[in-house]
């Protein structure tokens, strides 16, 4: 069975699913499961939430359907590897990375984003497919086929008690910390700055700001470079948790897709609330429900139905969730 | 109305494809007749999709799933030794019936990038309950132990029957879904494909049309399935894969949006590019992405667009 992208926490809940089915009924266990598993959906919830921040910005301004984000993501992770195989420290990696990415993401709006604003939707989904096609490969042909390893520094490695004697990894606290202030730094930047301002009044009514005189090219690009940063972290903090290889960064974009379709088109805000509820969702979602679900029926049908179920249950949350709101929950096209 | 040009041409095809076993076996070459059903399974899933998305503007970017039902369809009635194939028509044709509605139902009601979003979405949901569906092989797919059997004497395992039998469900879908587009329910489609609010000040429930379309598109594309199914005497969720929407999207591309007959040649387009690119090169989609790009933004019209004559979609 394939498991969620994190797979690694996929493993630990396993053993923790099994303890606390050896003590049915022990409540601690129980709790303990769930704070254990909520940090682990909060966890992926920044992932989902650095991933769908510059998609749904580029969706919200540019209106342009850009499947190639996810390539973003696995270049970054691959940038990620890279550096960190060659100067043996994650930080190091980390700054050489955010230029390296902004770049990228600039120079693909310059050659191909740019050629599709005034293209259909159908275009750009075509043409951002071929964008696909060609990255999945491009990392094949220089990387190698492999996977790429990226071990965790020591001073990650490690674990803290979040409880007494709950013990939890480091490194995915480090990871909600790094998400939370890339959020507040955003919502920052959108609402106090400048070109936050323009960001805004660009999704707004594109023809008048650049009526008035901006550079609204220059600021697509940046953007989009902005977008490619940000997913590149994202592919930078993953690059540890799961393996670096081609076409990675395709399932993170359907759940990117899912955020953005609940979140709003646009809002960054919309985009934060569906990361956090989504990834809790579906971490929580995949290691409870089989476990309900042998309260209701008898172990035979929980053990088929439960994985086939909990493999929906984010795709059923976003259909309930648009039957009642057909444009997300902050249909706001102003961040 | 088609042009004296494009209607000679689509006879001239069919009329290839009805002599092609026999050419097959002259040159000693019996390949090229599993390659043809091929091409022409996914010819009938494109023009389902083109249907849809060129006529109706719906871009369905989770097309493939109703590909993979149909397959599902067969695979698991054969698992359970219903091998019956009027009864595993009838599933493959109520089942892709039933959950084209119910997606209609949901993605309908939005429209523009969140219908793409929305039905890759849930397409994607299908690909992973197939996944998770181990009793069904999983991620790693079944074999189809036995083909369809429909009565006496057809014998589904001779690669001419088979053939003819692709080639006959082509001929039916083409001509069907060319009246159903130039009949009143096509026109009502069409049109709320150019102007959905006109279409409903002026009476037309047009999302019931709407969706009916929808589940026409699911139910053809569905029978495509089956014969692949048949076919390949496979099952997997691999079918399913956001990818192959995306190839069915290019077929529709490089046929010819809002052409019928287009994707027809998109597909044997599509699938011989495939088949002489990879010849080359194991890494052949580090050059099909830039040539589609390239595609995109120059031949966007298509084989069938680029002939002389009148669009389809013209004759308003």
């Amino acid at each position: 069975m394939r498991r969620s992208p994190f797979s690694i926490c996929s493993a630990r809940n396993d053993n923790q699913l099994d303890k606390a089915r050896a003590g049915h009924g022990d409540l601690r266990m129980t709790l303990l499961l769930f704070v254990e598993q909520f940090l682990n959906g909060m966890q992926f919830g920044v992932f989902l939430f650095l991933i769908s921040a510059g998609l749904t910005l580029v969706l919200g301004i540019m209106n342009v359907v850009n499947l190639a984000h996810g390539s973003l993501y696995m270049l970054g992770a691959y940038f990620a590897s890279t550096f960190f195989g060659l100067t043996g420290s994650l930080i190091v990696a980390l700054v050489l990375m955010i230029p390296v990415m902004l770049v990228v993401g600039m120079v693909i709006e310059l050659v191909v984003l740019r050629t599709m604003y005034e293209r259909d939707h159908m275009d750009q989904v075509l043409a951002t497919f071929g964008l696909i096609l060609f990255f999945n490969e491009l990392v094949r042909l220089i990387w190698g086929v492999d996977a790429q390893p990226l071990t965790l520094p020591v001073w990650l490695s490690g674990n803290v008690e979040i409880l007494p004697d709950a013990p939890y990894p480091v490194y995915r606290l480090v990871v909600i910390g790094v998400g939370m202030a890339v959020a507040a730094g955003l919502f920052w930047m959108i609402t106090k700055t400048r070109m936050g301002m323009l960001i805004r009044a660009g999704a707004s009514n594109r023809p008048m700001v650049g009526a008035l005189g901006v550079n609204i090219r220059f600021l697509y690009t940046m953007v989009f470079g902005l977008g490619a940063v940000f997913a590149g972290l994202a592919g930078l903090m993953a690059a540890p948790l799961q393996s670096v290889e081609s076409g990675m960064g395709e399932e993170m974009l359907i759940f990117a897709f899912v955020v953005i379709v609940i979140g709003g088109i646009g809002s960054i805000r919309g985009a934060l609330v569906a990361s956090i509820v989504i990834g809790i969702f579906e971490t929580v979602g995949r290691s409870i429900l089989p476990f309900l679900m042998l309260e209701i029926v008898d172990s035979e049908t929980a053990q088929t139905a439960g994985p086939a179920l909990a493999s929906m249950l984010v795709y059923i949350l976003m259909a309930v969730i648009l039957f009642f709101k057909p444009q997300g929950l902050f249909p706001a096209r102003t961040g | 109305m088609l042009s004296k040009l494009k209607l000679s041409i689509l006879i001239g095809s069919f009329l290839v494809l009805a002599a092609l076993p026999f050419i097959a076996e002259a040159v000693d070459e019996p390949f090229y007749i599993d390659l043809m059903a091929r091409v022409m399974i996914f010819s009938i899933a494109a023009m389902s999709l083109d249907f849809i998305l060129g006529y109706g503007a719906m871009i369905s970017f989770g097309h493939a799933l109703y590909i993979g039902l149909g397959t599902y369809a067969v695979g698991i009635l054969a698992f359970y030794e219903v091998t019956n194939g009027w009864l595993q028509l009838l599933v493959c044709i109520v089942g892709t019936a039933f959950i084209s509605f119910i997606l209609g139902l949901i993605s309908l009601r939005t429209s523009g990038i969140y219908f793409i979003m929305i039905t890759f979405a849930l397409a994607q949901m299908f690909y992973f309950l197939g996944i998770s569906l181990e009793e069904f092989g999983g991620d790693d797919g079944l074999p189809i132990d036995e083909r369809s059997v429909f009565f006496e004497g057809l014998d589904m395992y001779d690669p001419w029957t088979m053939y003819y039998l692709i080639l006959g469900t082509l001929t039916v879908t083409t001509f069907a879904l060319w009246r159903i587009i130039n009949s009143r329910f096509g026109m009502v489609v069409r049109g709320s494909h150019s102007n959905d609010d006109r279409m409903q000040a002026i009476g037309f429930p047009t999302f019931k049309y709407r969706l009916a379309a929808f589940v026409i598109a699911g139910v053809v594309c569905g029978l495509a399935g089956f014969l692949l199914g048949n076919l390949t005497e496979f099952l997997t969720p691999e079918y399913m894969h956001w990818f192959r929407s995306g190839e069915l999207m290019i077929m529709v591309m490089v046929g010819g949006m809002g052409t019928l007959f287009g994707p027809l040649y998109g597909a044997f387009a599509y699938i011989m590019m495939e088949d002489f690119l990879s010849q080359f090169t194991e890494y052949w989609q580090f050059y099909f992405g830039p040539l589609l790009i390239l595609l995109v933004l120059f031949a966007k019209q298509g084989l069938w667009g680029m002939l002389p004559g009148k669009e389809d979609m013209s004759d308003e």
